[in-house]
């Protein structure tokens, strides 16, 4: 079977985010570029923070699938030539995040204040009746959050 | 070949965001309330793999590996400005530093986005992004209690008091300055530290804080040229305790 990048990124499917297992890492937007040359594969991508920890795991586990997929010699280059922002995550992915419970992330936007980021949509009830409780979360990528309407707590994919 | 300049100008902002990282995380599980100890842990792992991505770009120029660089250097090889290295003291001070510190990080990274040095350029526009939510999280509690409680007031005017010293301290003029400016790849620590002072003003007029006229402050500065406090050398030895038990360990 010949590889082409289109086989490749169907593979990477079942590559998830180690943090947010529902989310692949095609649907995140962490892939930046695929090159093929016979069966050596070239895979860039980028961190969605600069400090993920969950980085050397996904590049691990990437290698794995395509090695269980017959591709010879896997090359994985990490850099900021294509930096990530949260608009790059797909609408499956933005979707399969509200469905775990995690906030899809906003329109991207240059914040200079505390209020675009006050009202969060609540992903089990759609509300916007939402506060802020702390822009840092569990992960570096979360925001934590509360429903007023729910009266319960929820997080938020950062925008970046 | 690159330049010295260069590489003292990667080296200081690596060597800041790793010291000052380390600080932030010896607040983990000791912050005032849950939300900051969480806060001050995740600026901790931002600014640490802020400063292994700087040191990556540095062993790229050929200097030693980043785990080389960060656990094996005196103090006298470090290059952060003093402010960073002081003990976290109390609450008051961590924050008034995070707030004087994060404050000039976002401008130099700013300007630091349309470097002639492309990796740097590049990875600065990725920072930018990251340290808008450290500035923001620094300005929201210094005007909250900036204009709260007559003892938050009082405590916060005392640490910016005894802070801005060595805040001025981290615009240290570096040997390099004319080089980096004709070379396109930074405006200089004068422009930064103007610029810093304007957006320190703007923050602190909107508290009830006084800023005391500039030029009653002596820098204290030295960490640029690796004389530093007596507080850097502990800080790294315990920094590097596991490193060196075992430096092959994989963990």
């Amino acid at each position: 079977m010949k590889i082409t990048p289109e086989k490749i990124l169907e593979w990477l499917e079942s590559v998830k985010d180690p943090e947010i297992p529902v989310l692949s890492l095609v649907d995140l937007g962490v892939i930046t570029g695929i090159s093929v040359h016979e069966s050596e594969v070239k895979i860039e991508m980028t961190p969605t923070f600069v400090g993920c920890p969950a980085l050397d795991m996904m590049k691990q586990e990437i290698a794995e699938v395509l090695y269980k997929n017959g591709v010879e010699k896997v090359d994985i280059e990490v850099s900021f030539k294509k930096p990530w922002n949260s608009d790059l995550i797909s609408l499956k992915g933005k979707e399969a995040l509200k469905l775990f419970g995690l906030a899809p992330p906003g329109p991207r936007q240059l914040f200079a204040d505390l209020d675009v980021l006050e009202r969060a949509t609540c992903p089990r009830c759609n509300t916007s009746n939402t506060e802020l409780r702390n822009i840092f979360g569990a992960t570096l990528c979360r925001s934590i959050h509360f429903c007023n309407d729910c009266k319960e707590a929820f997080e938020q994919f950062k925008s970046l | 070949m690159y330049s010295p300049a260069l590489k003292e100008l990667l080296y200081k902002i690596a060597d800041d965001q790793l010291i000052l990282g380390h600080r932030n995380s010896e607040w983990t599980g000791f912050g005032p309330l849950l939300e900051e100890d969480i806060a001050f842990s995740s600026m901790a792992q931002d600014k640490i793999g802020q400063s292994l991505a700087l040191y990556t770009i540095l062993h790229q120029m050929g200097e030693q590996p980043p785990d080389t660089v960060a656990f094996m250097r005196n103090a006298t090889l470090f290059h952060n400005c003093i402010l960073v290295e002081l003990p976290n003291g109390e609450y008051d001070f961590s924050l008034m530093r995070h707030f004087l510190y994060d404050t000039a990080l976002a401008i130099r990274i700013e300007m630091l986005c349309t470097s002639s040095f492309k990796p740097l350029a590049e990875l600065s526009i990725k920072i930018r992004g990251e340290l808008r939510y450290h500035t923001l999280h620094a300005n929201t509690w210094i005007k909250q209690l900036g204009s709260s409680t007559e003892e938050s007031i009082n405590r916060l005017q005392s640490a910016l008091e005894f802070s801005l010293p060595y805040a001025l301290g981290m615009f240290e003029v570096s040997p390099f300055e004319k080089e980096l400016l004709e070379e396109g790849i930074f405006t200089g620590e004068k422009i930064l530290e103007e610029r810093w002072r304007n957006k320190i003003e703007e923050v602190l007029r909107q508290t009830q804080l006084r800023l005391p006229s500039w030029n009653q402050v002596e820098p204290i500065s030295g960490g640029r040229v690796g004389k530093h406090s007596e507080y850097l050398q502990p800080l790294l030895d315990e920094m590097s305790e596991v490193f060196n038990i075992d430096p092959t360990a994989e963990w």
